[in-house]
């Protein structure tokens, strides 16, 4: 980044916020998503299921938070955060439903 | 951001670090603090006398002051003293109070007589803006837990970013400039990367409830009583029965304990329906026993026929890894050794953040080092630097000043500390925005330092309880304070002179430092 400030177009700063979006909440997406996911597929009582899947959540949250950034374009930031979440959104509900 | 891996880590490192390190500055030094709290709390109530612990005799002592002042109270609760904090302390709750409704007081241990002592929030001041930032409930939480997400990320990009990680960390270029304090950003950061990994991540523990509870409401749904229930064991609902007995003496369970388990120490004391036949008297374990932290454990007792009733049990994997990440946090086990150890530590996080804050600046200075003006960004980052680092060390110099100073009968007296300590801050960032940055930091640095080095002399003063008296009554909490607050002061006077003597941005000064930053710009991050 050693291009100055004022040179940078609008388009890069569109592409950062979107990433910074990206990663803020649709990291945050996934690392419930996640977690929810541990939660109930873990064979452990309720509780220690939930602190587990609470736990391991925040590293879920780092690898999306830093793949946001990591990644070519603003695109593939959102679809590398969305994507995982809905499968796992999918796994949960069929867990959920498979549950009750 | 379409360099490489790295680079782009390093983009990430420096911005986060940016925007979020004047927060994480103020989180990190007073979260310090907080590791004395006790001993803060003990300075800053120099009423409290320090008295031979005598844990039955005390005990005995709280039961016969709440039994006449209290006789009709819902619950009581007892602190013992200890070595850290000399306090006997009561209080209790009327019955039909809110959960908050305490009223507390603080007895001398070895009379029972209720100490006046001045009205402050002294440790637990700097321990709870540590995580509340003085925010409404719950943002300020939330604030702080997502500034230690960012700070667990400012740790991995670091990593990556720092590619030579070990043959670096042998490599101290001082009086260079740029490149020592690279240096010196680095080196700290490494050698107490695990404790900055183990206090960021267990932050984000420690709130996860809060944070993250998506799984709690997808196992639980609407009854998240129910996970703490399951989690910390039901809270056993005493009703009272309507019918006096009298209460056994507190001495005798507390004897029951020792017993049981020889030489434990006891955390809280609380009596349930004091005076009911239901009455039950818990002693928790004291939080300093074990590293994993535990709620509701301890020792249940019947308070009328003296049974025990309840002990705690062992737990689940989860839930040791979960509370032990708390008490590594908290590091209420830690001894007088290992607690400087987490001081320490605690000081050189703060350094990781605020060289990096220097480091940030420095190098874009340097660019328009040439020009007399630099550009409002840069200045600005100037300002909130200074006004963050030493604002914020005046800031608390100003709260212990407040303390001493204000008088004992003042109405909202804690208040008024508070307001000391972010009216001085204030000030600094004013004075910041008025005067040149180097000239600044010499002078916010300058008056930190008389500040700091001038509370032993002020407690001397004041309260007759001086290291002149501490240290030979053996006071070593205050002392202690005295002693650091003495030693910060001559940290901040060297600090202050290396400011004073550098001349103010010229460009011969300029030139030297250059040399060093170009290197600098070829080999780390951009």
């Amino acid at each position: 980044m050693n291009l100055k400030v004022a040179a940078l177009p609008l388009s890069y700063r569109l592409a950062v916020t979107s990433r910074c979006l990206a990663a803020v909440l649709g990291g945050y997406v996934l690392a419930a998503m996640a977690s929810v996911c541990v939660t109930l597929l873990a064979p452990m009582p309720k509780a220690e299921a939930v602190i587990s899947g609470m736990m391991l959540s925040f590293l879920f949250y780092l690898v999306a938070f830093l793949w946001c950034f990591a990644c070519r374009s603003a695109w593939h930031a959102w679809w590398g955060v969305l994507l995982p979440s809905l499968v796992l959104g999918a796994i949960n509900g069929l867990a959920y439903w498979a549950g009750n | 951001m379409k360099e490489g891996f790295r680079q782009a880590m390093a983009w990430l490192h420096t911005w986060t670090g940016l925007i979020f390190g004047w927060l994480l500055f103020a989180i990190f030094l007073t979260g310090t603090l907080s590791y004395f709290k006790e001993e803060i709390s003990h300075w800053t109530q120099p009423e409290v006398p320090v008295r031979a612990l005598d844990a039955p005799a005390s005990l005995a002592l709280a039961q016969d002051y709440l039994q006449l002042h209290a006789p009709q109270a819902a619950s009581w609760f007892i602190r013992l003293p200890d070595a850290r904090e000399p306090g006997l302390s009561v209080s209790w709750r009327e019955h039909g109070g809110g959960r908050r409704d305490f009223i507390d007081k603080t007895l001398d241990p070895a009379t029972g007589a209720e100490i006046q002592a001045r009205d402050t929030r002294g440790g637990e001041f700097f321990y709870r803006f540590h995580f509340q930032l003085e925010m409404p409930h719950p943002w300020g939480r939330w604030l702080a837990t997502f500034a230690a997400f960012i700070m667990l990320v400012g740790l991995v990009t670091g990593i990556i970013t720092h590619k030579k990680i070990f043959k670096e960390f042998f490599t101290f270029r001082p009086g260079k400039g740029q490149r020592s304090w690279l240096d010196g950003h680095n080196a700290i950061g490494v050698l107490v990367l695990p404790f900055h990994l183990m206090i960021s991540y267990s932050s984000l523990v420690i709130f996860m409830a809060m944070v993250m509870p998506a799984s709690i409401i997808a196992s639980y749904g609407d009854d998240t009583r129910g996970f703490f229930n399951d989690l910390f064991g039901a809270p056993a609902e005493v009703r009272a029965a309507g019918v006096s007995a009298p209460l056994m003496p507190l001495p005798t369970l507390y004897a029951q304990v020792q017993a049981q388990s020889p030489g434990s120490r006891v955390g809280w004391i609380e009596v349930q329906t004091p005076g009911d036949q239901n009455a039950r008297v818990r002693f928790s374990r004291h939080a300093g026993e074990r590293i994993a932290h535990q709620r509701g454990g301890g020792w249940l007792f019947d308070g009328v026929n003296g049974t025990l009733q309840a002990q705690s049990s062992l737990e689940a994997t989860p839930m040791l890894i979960s509370g032990g990440m708390y008490g590594l946090h908290m590091g209420e086990f830690a001894g007088p050794w290992l607690r400087w150890l987490y001081f320490f530590f605690g000081l050189a996080g703060t350094a990781v953040i605020g060289t990096g804050l220097v480091m940030w600046l420095g190098k874009r200075q340097l660019k328009h080092a040439k020009r007399d003006a630099q550009p409002f960004e840069l200045r600005l980052v100037e300002v909130l630097n200074i006004a963050s680092m030493s604002g914020l060390v005046l800031g608390v110099a100003a709260f212990f000043w407040a303390n001493r100073l204000l008088p004992v009968a003042l109405a909202g007296r804690a208040d008024w500390e508070i307001r000391w300590f972010f009216l001085l801050w204030a000030l600094s960032l004013l004075h910041a925005m008025l005067r040149p940055g180097r000239r600044a930091w010499a002078e916010q640095l300058s008056l930190a330092a008389v500040l700091w080095a001038g509370l032993p002399l002020l407690n001397q003063l004041t309260t007759g309880q001086g290291l002149l008296q501490s240290i030979p009554a053996g006071d070593w909490a205050m002392a202690g304070f005295d002693l650091t607050a003495l030693g910060s002061g001559l940290f901040l006077a060297w600090a202050a002179g290396k400011m004073w003597r550098t001349p103010v941005v010229s460009k011969r000064a300029a030139k030297p430092a250059k040399r060093a930053c170009s290197t600098l710009i070829e080999s780390e991050v951009g």
